[in-house]
């Protein structure tokens, strides 16, 4: 067999040999700059992608219930501020995103139809999985978002493969992979947190601390609840990220990126958010109080804290009215085409089973 | 346009519910997140969230009203600058929803369109001819299986391998042999003792568009990424309605070894071949193994290679063809008999053919077929064999309870009833957790004389 030159995989140095490694060092860089600049038009863009996914998952939430929605239905409430401002930083059509089984906000901060997504819900052949895959299964292999995975924290690592092949493929992307505080605690995680740093991979781990792993309080779940430290054992610098701001969710983007995509491997990022809504639909939310998430819902909203930047730099209240009108317009039309259209028909039963035939 | 409020449900499995509390009244502002009442079933209790905002109008079922159906209109909401007493009086019966999509019912279609088409099976698909005139080389399984693999990774940039020690080491088994020293270390990948985290890597890398060939270094150790290969392999392509696919090779030995105890001695070919979405493969000689290799690298479906440590080392001719690739999903006939037939995979082959001959020294004609594939499942070759011989046996190396021999088993009931002479018979490992002591292990696996004194048992012989 001929000889292939015997070059590294990757850098020559292994993490193990950095001795200049700092857990914070992007944190630094973070507080130095807390908030994105953004122009009024992102930030107006921003205001529209979390008032669609606030008022998507709001409908979702009738319509299941309603018995338009089956099974399990998680909503994003209160963490749109996280994957908008994620994913505005991310170079479309180069980038990847996974995540777990919460993923109606990351499908709509892509610009994907709504109606799609809700007819997917409703589990209609119009879906974009065709009514097969349902709310915890969803993938658009067109914007590179890659689901959509219901088992807690197997997203991390198929993620870590996706950063594998940009790596292989030289192309210059990286994968943006999302799991919860519950998440956080799986085995896997950690595998894939060795591998990623071993092997420098272009991927952005997010933990989207939503304070409650289903019923179960971080505290009572979790001997770190600091999660952006959780990768200092495989040398993974960590920032901690208010993401219920999607300027700063944003700006930390733009640092984390920059570090993945001029080589240095993972960054791990812990955005500090909060579910207003049950962790399924089917939660008696026993577990904490109505005081609590009304605290939340009055002094930290993520799109109440932008309505008022937006105010603030010249937007006028009737233009914001205007927009929300919009969406619910959107969203309404949406809602309506998912309880209309077709269920798949039953020949579709075994169709995808395979791609093959044998 | 008054909006109609109707009883949620708290799960889809609810079908009424008591209306607890009111916390609002008639002409009451709502708030967008204002809670408007309670519910209450026998498991829970559910505060009424408001997702519109308005004035209530009519509330049209009182509290403390049980049994009220999901779906029912409870109350009215008036939109903005609407008159709420209009709403009320706009309010009509309260009718339940009659038809609750998500519970079977065809929304939309018509009942006669509500059939099942199975997908029809390629009965055309045969071995690729071997020329006459061509040469033969005798080749190990180790070495047949690494030639197929090096083949598709001169082929195809995207065919990498990554698993424990399979490169520095040149494999724990030596199946990965000389592939650092071809390919170099970007495609040939030594990961860490991290199965769960590997296998997910790989399964990510082939939803990323590379095509991963992932070693287990024995399949005992896939039990840590099994989620992997179920959960995210075999799935994805049906959950995303053929938008994303994953085509991975996961490889490794499977099956007993020599006295390696309970942990390293099992045979998990049943339990990949019950997982729709998956292909497996359990080749026997070095050809098979080669072609086969070939076909599962290029496959755009998930696969599981079961290899065996036993049989690595055994040599058998290799035709010397540029690209011997086999199809998928078909068995191969490794010799014609008329009176019973014997069917077996991977190691349990050699035993079948062991058996034969000894079977032909005292009359008994056997034909033995080799599976090959054992997902999807060659019905055909194993009915039209028993049509034949009109008797079978299976030997399996491996457990008997919910076997590749069970459901031959109940194959042959269903589909092959009319041919039979007698009964179906099975001949596996004994149910019990392989154990370590040479004779007790001995007395564990499946043997020659099992095989022989089950095909005579068919025949009427014993």
């Amino acid at each position: 067999m001929a000889k292939a030159p015997r070059s590294k995989k990757t850098a020559t140095k292994s993490p193990a040999e950095d001795t200049d490694f700092v857990l914070h060092s992007l944190q630094d860089a973070l507080d130095k700059k807390k908030r994105y600049d953004a122009s009024t038009e992102q930030m107006q863009s921003f205001y529209e992608q979390m008032l669609l996914i606030r008022r998507f998952e709001e409908r979702a939430g009738q319509l299941y219930g309603l018995g338009l929605i089956g099974g399990f239905c998680h909503l994003y409430i209160g963490q749109e501020a996280v994957a908008v401002g994620l994913q505005s930083a991310l170079t479309e059509g180069l980038d990847s995103v996974i995540t777990g089984y919460r993923d109606h906000g990351h499908m709509l901060a892509y610009g994907i139809d709504p109606k799609v997504i809700m007819a997917e819900l409703t589990g209609r052949e119009a879906g974009i999985s065709k009514g097969k895959g349902g709310s915890m299964h969803m993938f658009s292999t067109e914007h590179k978002f890659y689901g959509g995975h219901g088992i807690v924290g197997a997203q991390v690592s198929l993620g870590g493969g996706l950063a594998l092949a940009h790596q292989y493929n030289n192309d210059g992307g990286l994968c943006l992979a999302y799991f919860g505080d519950g998440a956080a605690n799986q085995g896997q995680v950690y595998e894939t947190f060795n591998m990623a740093a071993l092997w420098k991979l272009p991927i952005v781990f997010v933990v989207e601390n939503n304070q409650y792993a289903m019923g179960t309080a971080v505290g009572r779940s979790s001997a770190e609840t600091e999660f952006y430290r959780r990768g200092t054992a495989f040398r993974i610098p960590g920032m901690k990220v208010n993401g219920m701001d999607v300027l700063e969710v944003r700006q930390a983007a733009e640092i984390a990126f920059a570090h993945v995509r001029e080589g240095k491997g993972p960054v791990l990022m812990e955005c500090e958010t909060y579910r207003y809504r049950g962790h399924s639909m089917s939660d008696p939310a026993k577990y904490r109080t109505r005081e609590e998430v009304q605290d939340v819902r009055e002094h930290k909203d993520p799109i109440e804290g932008l309505k008022k930047v937006l105010l603030e730099n010249g937007s006028n209240e009737d233009d914001l009215k205007a927009i929300d009108k919009d969406i619910r317009k959107v969203v309404s039309e949406a809602a309506d085409f998912a309880e209309n259209s077709p269920e798949p028909e039953a020949a579709e039963l075994y169709t995808d089973v395979l791609v093959e035939e044998y | 346009m008054a909006i109609e409020l109707k009883m949620p449900a708290l799960s889809p499995t609810m079908e009424e519910g008591t209306l607890a509390k009111w916390l609002k009244a008639e002409g009451d502002t709502i708030e967008i997140g204002d809670i408007i009442a309670e519910i209450e079933t026998d498991k829970a209790t559910m505060e009424f969230e408001a997702v519109d905002e308005g004035t209530l109008g009519k509330i049209m079922v009182e509290e403390g009203t049980e049994g009220v159906k999901v779906g029912t209109v409870i109350a009215m909401l008036a939109g903005e600058g609407e008159d709420a007493s209009a709403a009320a009086a706009e309010s009509t019966e309260a009718a339940p929803v009659v038809d609750v999509p998500g519970e079977g019912k065809d929304v939309g279609r018509a009942e006669s369109e509500a059939e099942i088409t199975k997908p029809v099976r390629k009965t055309d698909v045969r071995d690729p001819d071997v020329p006459e005139g061509t040469s033969f080389t005798s080749t190990s399984v180790r070495e047949a299986l690494r030639d197929g693999m090096a083949e598709e990774m001169r082929r195809d940039e995207r065919v990498f391998v990554m698993g424990e020690e399979v490169a520095q080491y040149q494999g724990a088994y030596k199946v990965t042999q000389g592939l650092l020293d071809e390919f170099g270390p970007k495609r040939v990948i030594d990961t860490p003792i991290t199965e769960y985290g590997f296998a997910g890597i790989g399964a990510g890398a082939a939803m990323g568009g590379l095509r991963p060939i992932v070693e287990f270094m024995t399949f005992n150790f896939a039990m840590q990424a099994i989620d992997h290969i179920i959960n995210s392999a075999a799935k994805t392509n049906y959950m995303s309605g053929g938008q994303m696919r994953c085509p991975v090779v996961f490889r490794g030995p499977n099956g007993a070894a020599s006295r390696v105890g309970a942990q390293h001695s099992q045979n998990y070919g049943p339990w990949y071949a019950s997982v729709p979405g998956l292909i497996v493969i359990a080749p026997y000689d070095a050809a098979d193994a080669k072609g086969l290799m070939k076909a599962a690298i290029r496959c755009e479906d998930p696969v599981v290679f079961l290899e065996n440590e036993l049989v690595y080392g055994r040599s058998f001719d290799v035709p010397d063809m540029d690209d011997y690739v086999l199809p998928i999903g078909k068995a191969r006939i490794m010799r014609e008999g008329s009176d019973v037939t014997i069917v077996a995979y991977s190691i349990a082959v050699s035993l079948a053919l062991e058996a034969a001959e000894e079977l032909a020294g005292e009359g008994i004609d056997a034909e033995v077929i080799d599976l090959r594939t054992l997902r999807p499942l060659d019905k055909k070759a194993i009915l039209t064999s028993l049509a034949k011989t009109n008797r079978l046996v299976i030997a399996e190396e491996g457990w008997p309870t919910c076997s590749i021999a069970s459901e031959i088993i109940a194959i042959c009931m269903e589909e092959g009833f009319d041919h039979l002479d007698a009964p179906v018979t099975r001949v596996c490992d004994e149910d019990v957790p392989l154990p370590y002591a040479a004779n007790l292990e001995k007395l564990a696996l499946i043997d020659t004389p099992r095989i022989v004194k089950a095909a005579k048992k068919v025949c009427y012989r014993d």
